[in-house]
């Protein structure tokens, strides 16, 4: 990678209108994918010269003015020497517009794993395509476990432009091929960009090599994607996470429930149910940072307070008297297996959503899906490490949920082994 | 943003922050805060107070003291416990030295950065804390930067980069056995800049190293060390008095001040912005002795 950097320094901070963009970046290293965040995190600023010398020590065979920025994103001692990856690794930038955290999930083994945990807290996916490969399985796999976890906005940049002389045609075929992928997973906000990662191609500024590319930059894209949007702000959904009661004489009578909105608004005078237990109150007031607010939104951590002295404990959801949730004792799921332990139909496991943590049960694996071609396939009679299957459990008491795809802050669950503690699952809620 | 449903970017990391803190009062029997008078552990007291005031703390903040601190860092520290009227428990890795008969590191930095995990163990067993809430950010170094927010350590306090348990969505699973602990990381994904920003819109008070003063200093491969009774001065040294200032707040021994006129927070803001070397590269002396010191001493039961 060429250091020629003379891009004005874009590290964020001065007055803050700024947001947050999560995203993850699907690809191997062969597409590039380390390349492309080493770039994003140099152009920005965000790596320095103590950081850059360490990684220029490691660069091997060195070129003049050339160092390897796949290093930055290389990780511990314990994975380069077992030939390993871990799990997922978040980086940092910003620039004046936005702050970024980049969930980072390296690798092809346990990869299913690694990428739907980096997903489900992400806004935004960039699906990286090799120029020279075109749309391969792993594309396929990729977008469907996009898909799978519900990641509103898509950009599938399209990588190394430089070893096909920047061929329009050649962006052109692949567009139209993963155009084809798209449509047949339903996912929506795609975005398509050809870039050079390895020579800062449309990383930061548009460039010359792409005079037939009418699009903005990929970091004009990152900062410009409208993600306020994707805060549902229709459906209160709101779980106690602890109650604050004052030791003191002064405040006896102070009952605050803790916890943050997830999506949605409330107000204070809103009838209100308290799930699962069904007890009705009304808001009597609502606190954030220790300030009496006439409404508070997603996604604000906040304190609520009843008109009624009612039972509420951690984990109780509050929600409007007018929209509610599922509350359920069943729920059919698609399951992300994470564990070396095998699941078995019958297996017993901890269910949390949010705060709330009860047993349940596996009752019925209907069928697993195939996720290089969304195929289903039979059962299995053990669902392995990275299987992604459709399931139904059974719970030990009623759990309020919505559907992940209607509302992804409420239809998230994790399995905890039994015994271990180890977080084994995760489901989406159908 | 002129949406009036809508956060801005420390809203939206003080929200999770808070979130997360009310999640280990939710979760644990007996967590603790792990408090050193520094600039990150002084932003979760903070956050602390917006989590449960208010009611009190669910957990006391202990510190666990090298002996070798910055007095006006202890002077804070005292300040902040009695401000905010919580509990503070001090453990000293001195008396660890002398009942476990622990040898001294020797040198000219003689740190005892090592041997406060020590101290650390023993308090956590002595009081029987499941959980310990710590100030690392990911942004500080790559080891951090593959942490869990819910991090499970064993009995002898190690962290398994390889047995973490992945983290969806916004459930944390703290889960664990008799003897284990799990250490929680509220701010994991603040970055320096970030922190120093939300310190001036809440106004936040801080210990006076952090702005610029004048202090006898010594030369030593390119940074500035404190002269103090901990350092052992030779008569090559080059020790002058500079006007500096600390962008961590660490041992004596082992933690250099920076060159500065930052007098003020809006000034200290834009040095950081303007700096060219990573906070720990530039001041911390212990993070220097391998590729993968921090990843050993995570391992070992470090933070």
């Amino acid at each position: 990678m060429k250091l020629n950097n003379q891009n004005p320094p874009l590290r964020g901070g001065l007055e803050g209108l700024m947001d947050i963009l999560r995203f993850i970046t699907a690809g191997s290293v062969d597409d590039g994918k380390s390349t492309l965040i080493g770039r994003l995190l140099y152009d920005s600023k965000s790596i320095m010269i103590d950081q850059l010398e360490a990684i220029e020590k490691q660069t091997k065979n060195r070129e003049e003015g050339e160092i390897d920025l796949a290093l930055l994103t290389d990780g511990l001692r314990a994975e380069r020497e077992q030939g390993i990856t871990i799990d997922v690794a978040y980086k940092y930038f910003s620039t004046p517009k936005r702050k970024f955290i980049i969930a980072d999930a390296p690798g092809h083994i346990q990869y299913t794993r690694n990428m739907v945990t980096g997903a489900s807290n992400s806004d935004l996916i960039i699906v990286l395509i090799d120029a020279r490969q075109g749309v391969v399985e792993q594309t396929r796999r990729h977008s469907i476990i996009a898909s799978l976890l519900n990641i509103p906005h898509i950009i599938v940049a399209i990588n190394k432009m430089d070893l096909v002389n920047y061929s329009q045609d050649v962006y052109n075929n692949i567009v139209i091929d993963y155009a084809e992928v798209a449509k047949s997973l339903g996912l929506k906000n795609v975005t398509y960009i050809p870039i050079s990662a390895l020579n800062g191609d449309n990383i930061v500024e548009t460039s010359v090599n792409f005079p037939w590319y009418e699009g903005e930059s990929l970091l004009h894209l990152l900062e410009n994607v409208e993600v306020q949007n994707d805060i549902n702000l229709t459906h209160p959904r709101f779980q106690v996470q602890y109650v604050i009661r004052p030791q003191v004489d002064e405040l006896h009578d102070y009952r605050g429930y803790a916890g943050r909105i997830t999506s949605g608004i409330y107000k204070k005078g809103d009838k209100v149910v308290v799930l699962p237990s069904g007890l009705h109150s009304t808001i009597k007031a609502i606190e954030t940072g220790g300030k009496e607010v006439a409404e508070a939104f997603a996604p604000q951590s906040i304190v609520l307070h009843l008109a009624d002295d009612i039972d509420i404990s951690r984990g109780d959801m509050i929600v409007l008297e007018n929209n509610q949730p599922k509350v359920e004792q069943e729920i059919e799921v698609l399951l992300n297996w994470m564990d070396k332990k095998p699941l078995k139909q019958g297996n017993k496991y901890l269910l949390q959503i949010g705060s709330k943590t009860v047993k349940s049960v596996i009752r019925e694996v209907e069928y697993k899906i195939d996720v290089n071609t969304l195929q289903q396939l039979p059962s299995p009679e053990e669902v392995q490490l990275n299987d992604v299957v459709k399931a139904t459990i059974k719970t030990a008491s009623p759990i309020a949920f919505d559907s992940y795809k209607q509302l992804r802050t409420n239809g998230g669950v994790i399995l905890i082994d039994e015994t271990s503690y180890v977080t084994v699952g995760a489901c989406m809620i159908q | 943003m002129s949406n009036k449903y809508s956060l801005d970017y420390l809203e939206q990391l003080e929200s999770e922050s808070i979130h997360i803190f009310r999640e280990v009062a939710g979760q644990f029997e007996k967590p603790a805060l792990l408090f050193s008078g520094g600039k990150d552990s002084i932003t979760l007291v903070h956050l602390a107070l917006k989590a449960f005031r208010p009611g009190k703390f669910p957990f006391p903040l202990v510190h666990i003291d090298t002996g070798h601190n910055f007095k006006e860092a202890l002077d804070f520290r005292d300040w902040l416990a009695n401000e905010i009227g919580e509990k503070l428990i001090v453990r000293n890795v001195e008396d660890t030295i002398k009942a476990k008969g622990l040898t001294e590191p020797k040198g000219k930095f003689a740190s005892r950065n090592a041997l406060q995990t020590y101290t650390l163990l023993d308090t956590i067993e002595e009081f029987g804390f499941d959980c310990c809430i710590g100030g690392a950010r990911r942004d500080e170094e790559k080891a951090r930067a593959k942490e869990r927010i819910f991090s499970v350590r064993d009995e002898f306090g190690q962290w398994n980069p390889k047995l973490q348990r992945p983290e969806l969505w916004n459930i944390y699973n703290g889960k664990i056995h008799k003897g284990e602990n799990v250490r929680v990381f509220p701010i994991s994904n603040w970055t320096e800049l970030d922190v120093w920003n939300y310190i001036r819109k809440e106004n936040i008070d801080l210990p006076s190293i952090y702005f610029a003063h004048d202090r006898e200093v010594l030369e030593y491969q390119g940074q500035l060390v404190a002269t103090s009774k901990f350092i052992q001065l030779e008569e090559t040294d080059k020790v002058s008095v500079k006007k500096v200032r600390y962008r961590t707040v660490g041992d004596m021994t082992c933690t250099a001040a920076v060159e500065s006129n930052a007098s003020n927070i809006n000034d200290i803001i834009n040095e950081i912005i303007a700096t060219k070397t990573s906070e720990r590269g530039e001041t911390r002396i212990d993070d220097k002795v391998s590729e993968a010191a921090m990843e050993d001493r995570k391992k070992n039961g470090y933070f």
